[in-house]
């Protein structure tokens, strides 16, 4: 059964086409790749996902309790409302504020207490906030980051930081989870640290993601299928294994051996 | 542990409370024994009203991160609806009602307002806010019933310590309650990452809007507050230099520091006194001074971080050590 | 239709001086992104410059207009030094703050010395205090002076901006201050050349409003400062032409308001305008809207 069914989504920039007919389908509880050469257009199928631009054309239909609602042209908040959840690839927490509150920032569509229980601080408040940092910590625990939660994000190292974006977006509680490059600057060691931490999760809350990455060890490890996007389209998809042998996608990324990049 | 937890934040809103009331009483039994006598209390007066607008625009500036140059548009709202109704009604309840009213006009402006303008950004933000006060003073100055550049005169005068305290410890109270809350951390996401609250679900321009809302609706009291003191209000009292003086405030406490305002807002009112007797060379010596700690200290006197009893405590034992050591 | 001719060319006037003062603003927006609050004091004090030289010392009214200028170049170069240099790695509130507190220093600082009262520039004489007739229209010739002076100060801008290496520093800076002083640009001199050339310029508009309104006091800038500005952000901050036209269009829709509506509300209608501009394209007249990346 299909969770999202991305039909000849096209953006154009001016000109130029930075995504065109890309269609794409994910089942419920796949764990998808989308790769390709830099400047392909994965990041803008992320943020046309995610509503922070409006596609020139196209429909995106994300199909949960047993509804099927085209989600595109909305704004971000609502996409997130909806149950898609993202990461950044250039880290965009929320620097000045704890690692606490990064996490708990995220919980607040589900918050019920109105502004004048806030105001007052009343007791439905109070219990309330009880709830979301009891969450928030199990989420941190999850992350290894629960010693850290009144850390402030911009102190944390750059492998945690990325971690705390993975925890932020599981706070709001997604049922798709779009990973923008997870493991871009990390070392191996990080890396395979990561990718069981992507694997468990997914289990875990029942998810499932799709995931941009370079790290093709990452890639080739833990998804089931693959997307390849060169210059704005859709070249070749399928298994890792189909993918690694499939021809236009060795062009695409210029004879380099793709078990190696 | 959870048991001691929950001791501690007992004892420590009980500390509050016990400094808010000694506070109270102090003052009022200063003003009872003629210690604090008139001329002080205009600079009291001018204090709490301060303070009001300084916590509230933090709200909108320093915490959800929306730079805006137009509380004196609202607070000249609150002020002229709570004159003219008062002046029709010069009793208790006809004084809480404009105060009411011009607290609710000041914060419906807000929104209308706010909601076409919060798309901007920075500076851009700053200006359309900035020209919208001027609008709204300029139709101050050519209505009719407000009664041109010649202003209001005779209000009735209901406002004294009593009520100072009240709505400046209720506008701090309900304003840090708010902050603490999810809604409030909300608007501080805002301006942390506008792009990334977005996408983990905050409807951004909502909580835009509220904090305008909610400051607006704090400017429009202090507004209120300062007609009725006061009891003579001009459309060139609230015109672009009374905005600045309070962005002065927030910027010099520390933009996201409640405290930092506060503190900023009764240093000002205080150095504005005390410069009374230059006259001529007043705004000269305050401007210098205003240059200097902006050159000295641009994040403000108290950062993003706040005051609290534990720091107050901290500060305490380090200076009675070092005496120690002495 | 003569009146609304009329009605044009003392809009251009008044459009010229917004436009000179809009520059200084536009040019400092657009290298260090701060709103220069006290910029439009400068002009005051070329305007009082103007007054002092022509009254006190007697001398005519071009090498007046170049003392004033002169004085502000130095001025706006100092106050860069001295206010604005140290914070250049502050946020910029903190800037702004700063630009707010040299603007009061400079206003009352000049009122505790001229005291807050009107005074009157001397009164015109020679070819100066002639009128053009022009059929039904009249032009005083101080009006083609204004128009003169301004084009004249216009073109030698684009010339410095466009065709100088000084000029093309400036456009490097603004577009990326990094980038260009690992070019080898030196950004402190290029941002104090922007001070100089924008204050320059305000002196020189403050002359023009002397002669042009004939009082000057030491809080006349405010206002005027505010509209130049709303004239900048109307064509497009940062953009040179913009500062140019928005001026002009500032200047000219507030006369006829005046003059067709009510002059009592004409600065409503200017703020109107700008916040009317900024919903509908933020960036300006000239400008192009960016979107951030993500």
């Amino acid at each position: 059964m299909p969770i999202l069914t991305v039909k000849k989504l096209t953006k154009n920039f001016g000109g130029l086409a930075a995504v065109s007919n890309v269609s794409l389908e994910l089942e419920q509880g796949e764990l998808v790749g989308l790769i390709g050469p830099n400047g392909a257009g994965k990041t803008t199928v992320f943020n046309l996902l995610t509503g922070v631009y409006k596609p020139t054309s196209g429909t995106i239909t994300l199909h949960t309790n047993g509804t099927d609602k085209p989600i595109q042209g909305l704004k971000p908040y609502k996409v997130c409302e909806m149950g898609i959840a993202r990461t950044f690839q250039n880290i965009r927490l929320f620097k000045d504020l704890t690692v606490l509150d990064n996490v708990r920032i995220a919980m607040h569509k589900n918050v019920k207490y109105g502004l004048a229980a806030s105001f007052l601080r009343l007791p439905s408040c109070q219990k309330e906030e009880q709830e979301l940092v009891e969450r928030s910590m199990e989420l941190l625990k999850i992350m290894k980051l629960d010693h850290k939660k009144d850390e402030l994000a911009r102190n944390l190292p750059y492998g945690e930081q990325r971690h705390l974006e993975i925890a932020r977006a599981l706070a709001t509680n997604p049922s798709l989870l779009l990973l923008d490059e997870p493991a871009a600057g990390m070392n191996p060691a990080e890396t395979a640290q990561l990718t069981e931490v992507i694997s468990w999760i997914r289990n875990q809350f029942k998810l499932t993601i799709l995931l941009i990455e370079h790290d093709m060890s990452l890639v080739m490890k833990i998804c089931e299928r693959i997307y390849v996007l060169d210059y704005g389209q859709v070249i070749a998809s399928g298994t890792p294994e189909e993918v690694r042998t499939n021809k236009r996608v060795i062009e695409a990324y210029l004879g380099e051996d793709v078990n190696n990049a | 542990m959870k048991k001691l937890a929950e001791t501690m934040r007992n004892t420590k809103s009980w500390s509050k409370l016990l400094l808010l009331v000694l506070t109270y009483a102090i003052i009022h039994l200063l003003i009872i024994f003629g210690i604090i006598q008139d001329f002080q209390q205009i600079t009291l007066t001018t204090i709490c009203i301060n303070i009001i607008l300084a916590v509230s625009l933090n709200l909108i500036t320093g915490f959800t991160g929306q730079f805006s140059l137009g509380h004196a548009g609202f607070m000249s709202i609150g002020a002229y609806t709570c004159a003219l109704i008062t002046m029709r009604m010069p009793t208790i309840p006809g004084f809480i009602l404009g105060l009411v009213a011009g607290a609710v006009a000041a914060a419906i402006v807000g929104i209308l307002v706010g909601l076409p303008t919060l798309r901007l950004r920075g500076d851009y933000l700053a200006i359309a806010t900035l020209g919208m006060s001027e609008i709204i003073r300029i139709v101050f100055l050519n209505l009719n019933i407000t009664n041109g550049a010649a202003g209001l005169s005779g209000i009735p005068q209901f406002v004294n310590w009593p009520w100072l305290f009240v709505f400046t410890a209720g506008t701090i109270l309900l304003i840090v309650n708010f902050l603490k809350s999810s809604h409030g951390r909300a608007c501080i996401s805002i301006r942390e990452d506008e792009i990334a609250a977005e996408a983990m679900g905050i409807n951004t321009t909502k909580y835009k809007v509220t904090a305008f809302a909610i400051g607006a609706f704090c400017a429009g009291i202090a507004g209120a507050l300062y007609a009725s003191y006061f009891f003579f209000i001009k459309p060139t009292t609230f015109n672009f230099q009374k905005s600045v003086d309070v962005l002065v405030m927030v910027v010099l406490g520390g933009m996201g520091s409640v405290s930092g305002s506060v503190l900023a807002a009764i240093l000002l009112a205080l150095i504005s006194t005390f410069l009374q007797s230059f006259s001529e060379l007043r705004m000269v010596i305050y401007s210098l001074i205003l240059i200097i700690i902006m050159i000295f200290r641009p994040q403000g006197l108290m950062g993003s971080k706040e005051l609290s009893l534990s720091m107050l405590s901290k500060l305490g034992s380090k200076f009675s050590f070092r005496k120690g050591r002495v | 239709m003569e009146q609304f001719l009329q009605q044009i060319i003392n809009g251009i006037s008044l459009g010229s001086i917004y436009a000179l003062v809009a520059l200084g603003y536009t040019m400092v927006y657009g290298i260090i992104k701060l709103i220069n609050f006290a910029h439009c004091d400068i002009y005051m004090i070329g305007a009082y410059v103007g007054y002092f030289c022509m009254t006190f010392l007697g001398i005519g009214f071009v090498p007046s207009l170049l003392a004033a200028m002169a004085v502000c170049t130095v001025l706006g170069v100092t106050i860069e030094k001295i206010a604005y240099k140290p914070l250049r790695n502050a946020t910029r509130i903190a800037v702004l703050i700063t630009a707010i507190g040299v603007s009061l220093f400079l206003e009352y600082g000049t009122m505790f010395f001229v005291k807050a009262q009107v005074r009157s520039y001397p009164p015109l004489t020679g070819l100066l205090a002639e009128t053009l007739r022009l059929g039904n229209i009249s032009v005083p010739m101080l009006q083609v002076l204004i128009l003169a002076i301004t084009v004249i100060l216009m073109l030698l801008l684009q010339f410095i901006v466009n065709k100088t290496k000084i000029g093309k520093a400036m456009r490097a800076v603004s577009m990326d201050q990094d980038a260009a002083e690992l070019m080898g640009i030196n950004v402190d001199t290029t941002i104090s050349f922007t001070f100089a050339l924008g204050s320059a310029l305000a002196g020189a508009a403050g002359i023009l409003v002397g002669i042009y309104y004939n009082s000057i006091n030491p809080l006349m800038g405010v206002l005027p400062g505010l509209k130049s500005f709303v004239a900048a952000v109307f064509g497009g901050i940062g953009i040179i032409p913009g500062a140019m036209i928005g001026g002009y269009i500032i200047g000219i829709v507030e006369v006829l308001i005046s003059g067709y509506i009510n002059s009592m509300y004409r600065d409503a209608f200017v703020f109107a305008i700008l916040i009317l501009i900024l919903i509908l394209k933020p960036a300006g007249l000239l400008g192009k809207n960016t979107r951030e990346k993500v």
